[in-house]
């Protein structure tokens, strides 16, 4: 690669086609890159990857803290909070932490300093490594609605590591947590699979992208021989094509087995090393065109 | 007593509405006197937190009871911290249903449903 390593974003409009399979190959078959996990609600990456856990380290929100004593039942933060996290019942706040989205009005506005911001535990993130990829992996607590806390403190991880190349596997979809995921990124990668449905998903997360002006090129994944929606998707889109990923029981079989192909066997060290070498080459030429207009 | 009802219009032989915190009105019935008030529910537009902000519409216009087919666990916690009771209403209109909770034939509500904050987008 090039002066600097680049940060691949792995995306797509459902689950189940390929974001994973995609992003940790790419990852094992750069060698010396970064793997991030920011589909918090169900990472998986590390069932393949089996990193050497070295760390884990908690992530918190901020929360108001209501001093009983203190408070003289005036309501102002129950008037302020937009998002109604606090109501007033017994001539007293009550708080929805679930609800709250950490925006600290309520403690600034207090006028008998009552509340106070204190952190509470929405996730983790924990650190490891696979030969010699580093694996981050973020994990959002069971019943908190948001993951958008955790995939930052997964991409705070990232902001030194440019010596690397970096592949963070996204959540599904077109969400927040999607665009939180992809904001970083040099380069989007959709992996879309060959039926309308997919044409469909693949056609919300270019939207995306676009949206986003984030260059993408896209990955075919389970190809049969018959018409694929999603590649025509692409041609008329003028969406590159980066590889083609045939719907392949060796590769099934060994992706079942929590194995990494590209660490398994040549020719899928060959597949993925080839698919790198071309989103190198797209990358550079988006810098290039980039720094021209 | 001050019985309160979520309703989709203004009138007391309609029926009640399926939702408590995003019912466009709300129905507000004194047992002693007999008289309706009708009150717009400003939570119904809300983003988020609506059971929470419906809920407190209703302690702060001092209603003693709920009656409503459900109710959210926020909206439970509100409403319990206020000491409003909450009754499961029955098929049939606000008329009918107060008239079932005067001559005690309506059972508490028993089972409050999660919210759905921030799911969806």
């Amino acid at each position: 690669m090039a002066d600097k390593a680049w940060t691949i974003a792995v995306l797509s409009g459902k689950g189940g086609t390929g974001k994973t399979l995609v992003s940790v190959n790419l990852a094992a078959a750069a060698n010396e890159a970064v793997y991030l996990d920011c589909d918090v609600e169900e990472p998986n990456g590390h069932l393949f990857l089996k990193p050497e856990v070295s760390g884990e380290e908690t992530v918190t929100v901020k929360i108001p803290e209501i001093d009983a004593a203190r408070c003289t039942g005036c309501r102002k933060c129950v008037e302020f909070c937009a998002f109604h996290a606090l109501a007033f019942v017994g001539n007293k706040p009550l708080l929805f932490d679930e609800v709250c989205h950490s925006c600290g009005g309520c403690a600034l506005l207090c006028p008998a300093n009552a509340i106070r911001e204190t952190g509470k535990a929405v996730g983790t993130v924990s650190s490891g490594i696979s030969e010699k990829v580093i694996v981050y992996t973020g994990r959002l607590n069971i019943g908190e609605a948001s993951g958008i806390p955790v995939i930052k403190a997964l991409l705070q991880k990232i902001s030194n590591k440019q010596d690397r190349p970096v592949f963070i596997d996204c959540p599904p979809g077109s969400s927040c947590a999607v665009m939180e995921s992809i904001r970083d990124a040099d380069f989007c990668i959709l992996v879309a699979e060959p039926t309308v449905f997919g044409a469909h998903n693949l056609a919300m997360v270019h939207e995306l992208v676009t949206l986003f002006q984030k260059p993408c090129g896209a990955v075919l994944n389970k190809c049969l021989t018959s018409e694929n929606p999603s590649e025509a998707f692409c041609v008329e889109h003028g969406i590159p094509i980066l590889a083609r990923i045939s719907f392949d029981p060796e590769l099934g079989a060994l992706n079942s087995e929590g194995k990494i192909a590209v660490r398994e066997s040549e020719r899928f060290q060959a597949l993925f090393a080839s698919l790198l070498e071309r989103i190198g080459k797209e990358a550079r030429h988006e810098a290039a065109s980039d720094s021209q207009r | 007593m001050k019985i309160t009802i979520p309703m989709n219009e203004q009138d007391l032989n309609a029926d009640v509405c399926p939702s408590f915190g995003r019912a466009p009105y709300f129905l507000f019935c004194d047992t002693d006197t007999n008289e309706t008030t009708w009150l717009k529910n400003s939570a119904a537009e809300s983003s988020g937190g609506a059971g929470i902000q419906a809920a407190q519409i209703l302690a702060d216009n001092g209603a003693n009871a709920l009656i409503t087919p459900r109710c959210g666990e926020n909206a439970e916690k509100v409403l319990r911290g206020a000491k409003i009771a909450v009754y499961r209403s029955t098929d049939g209109t606000a008329k009918q249903n107060i008239d079932a909770l005067k001559a005690g034939k309506l059972q508490p509500l028993a089972e409050f449903h999660a919210g759905f904050h921030g799911h969806g987008g």
